[in-house]
């Protein structure tokens, strides 16, 4: 855990999942990188990676169900913890909520919503970020799901909670 | 270069040394390492220590030199260096030392690796361990060690059809041989269905899936071979000694099953000792979980992707198959301090090469090979050891 600063310094990636493309090879990082490791040459990436935002949407590519909390989770076993596959390409790491851990399987569709992630120390700083809902079927609406993507859309928008 | 070996090792119990200070446990495997190559310390020029976290652990920092004061060298004015690299950072400290020996700037050196982690609760101890791991993009999101071994392991699954039972097997794997070691944290055996039945920690890993969080600390004294028969009957030779890295997180590996650093550490060291999978009948793997040394197993280069499973179902792994896995009793049994792992993996290949491993000893083993990872494998190191005829 740190000061407020290093948390509040990744919020364009932590509350809106903005992420960045190589203009040169058109590989897409999250969280965003400074140089491009898919280039032959690295240094022809240098100034060329642009803004790009990743939509939220992904599939279930592994999950673990959590007994152990991690520091300041504790409240929150057991929780789903899930590698996305996001439709633009990158894995993220977050948590599966909204869901049944029975039913969670890899393959599953997950949308990222914006969450509380924990609150630190003494002081009760509250970390927000994204986690992942299940995607409703067709016919069949998942409990708590939202219909569309909750994150914010601009960094400069208001905080859904 | 010229070629390097072993003279001597030294290693304390491993286990909840709630009695014991971090500086005690140093020094007692360093002396004894010395003791053990029969050499004075005014023939040592240099201190290598491998730790991880000792600043979180005992808020101590600065360790090397204190080690160093506390063992009686403080006035010799030796390098001292410690060397940070998670779970790996007792192999990275031996690397650093063999290269510089190796290169002829230092002819005998130590080697140290030493953690002590229980002198802060279990809650704060998995945090401590946890930042090997991905701070920004993986813990802040609720994952820990175990927890991304557990990603892994259910993709294993998923892809390479590996059941919960064969992992499992390396624990009970782990304990058995750990009944046999006197510095074991662990020397009880526990059975398939104990493992199976074991409390959940991030499934499909459970508690005896899990390595413990331990107090120890082992040494290795080293230096040129072409000088060793001076000090020692049984010198081992450093056959190789290889390091890679990968991406830091989970997240972003080429593929979520394979680590590629452990796949090129171990390419890198056969190409280096001029030697194949196939010749070598004991390993030491890093089974910090029972997923990640079955996965050793495979990128190692021992099995192809998927394949470890069947062969452990086999019975491979057990003291009188064609490879003995983990007779020190491994990360899990003998016990995990953190920076001291990767020198005790080689200390146990020492014994085996030399006839000492009473009780697990495998039948005259020529040579051996450890694997050390750091966090869930942005770092590997492989070293192959062989005897000296």
């Amino acid at each position: 855990m740190g000061t407020v600063a290093r948390f509040w310094r990744e919020t364009p990636r932590r509350y809106n999942l903005g992420g960045n493309r190589c203009a040169h090879c058109g590989s897409v990082y999250f969280p965003p990188r400074s140089v491009c490791p898919t280039c032959e040459t690295h240094r022809r990436s240098l100034g060329h990676l642009e803004p790009f935002q990743l939509s939220g949407d992904g599939t279930i590519f592994s999950y673990t169900v959590v007994h152990d909390a991690a520091e300041g989770f504790e409240m929150q076993v057991p929780y789903v913890l899930a590698l996305v596959k996001t439709v633009e390409g990158p894995l993220l790491t977050g948590q599966v909520v909204d869901v049944d851990p029975r039913e969670v399987r890899i393959g599953m569709k997950v949308r990222a919503v914006f969450r509380k992630l924990r609150a630190e120390g003494a002081a009760g700083v509250i970390h927000y970020g994204y986690k992942f809902a299940r995607v409703p079927e067709e016919g069949r609406p998942a409990a708590g799901a939202p219909a569309r993507a909750a994150v914010p859309s601009r960094p400069d928008a208001p905080a859904v909670v | 270069m010229r070629d390097v070996a072993i003279l001597g090792v030294g290693q304390t119990k491993f286990g909840e040394l709630w009695d014991r200070s971090f500086r005690e446990i140093g020094i007692e495997a360093g002396l004894a390492a010395l003791e053990g190559a029969r050499l004075s310390s005014h023939d040592l020029s240099a201190l290598y220590l491998g730790n991880m976290a000792s600043g979180a652990f005992i808020d101590q920092e600065h360790i090397a030199p204190l080690i160093l004061d506390y063992a009686g060298l403080g006035n010799h004015h030796l390098p001292a260096i410690r060397v940070e690299a998670g779970g790996a950072s007792g192999a990275v400290a031996l690397h650093q030392a063999y290269l510089a020996v190796a290169s002829g700037h230092h002819d005998f050196v130590v080697v140290g690796g030493a953690e002590k982690m229980t002198d802060v609760p279990d809650a704060l101890g998995q945090a401590i361990t946890s930042a090997a791991a991905d701070q920004e993009w993986e813990t802040v999101f609720g994952a820990t060690l175990p927890a991304l071994w557990a990603l892994v392991a259910r993709r294993h699954m998923h892809d390479h059809g590996t059941h919960r039972e064969d992992f499992a097997r390396l624990s009970v794997l782990a304990h058995e041989h750990g009944s046999h070691n006197p510095l074991a944290h662990y020397r009880n055996k526990i059975s398939l269905d104990a493992v199976l039945g074991a409390g959940m920690v991030a499934e499909p890993l459970g508690m005896l899936d899990c390595a413990p969080s331990s107090d120890g600390a082992a040494a290795l004294v080293l230096g040129p071979l072409e000088l060793a028969r001076r000090y020692t009957d049984t010198p081992i030779r450093i056959a190789a000694s290889e390091m890679a890295c990968d991406s830091m997180a989970v997240q972003h590996r080429r593929d979520v099953t394979t680590v590629d650093a452990t796949v090129m550490a171990a390419q890198r060291a056969f190409r280096r000792a001029g030697r194949a999978p196939g010749e070598i009948p004991l390993a030491e793997v890093h089974d910090s979980y029972s997923i990640s040394g079955l996965i050793a197993l495979e990128d190692l280069g021992f099995y192809p992707k998927g394949a470890a499973a069947k062969a452990l179902r086999e019975g491979v792994g057990a003291v009188g198959s064609r490879l003995a896995v983990n007779t020190s009793g491994g990360l899990k049994a003998q016990g995990q301090p953190f920076g001291a792992v990767g020198v005790a993996q080689v200390a146990e290949v020492v014994r085996q090469l030399r006839g000492e491993a009473t009780g697990r000893q495998v039948s005259g083993p020529e040579r051996g090979l450890t694997h050390s990872l750091g966090g869930t494998g942005a770092t590997a190191v492989v070293h192959i050891l062989e005897r000296v005829n």
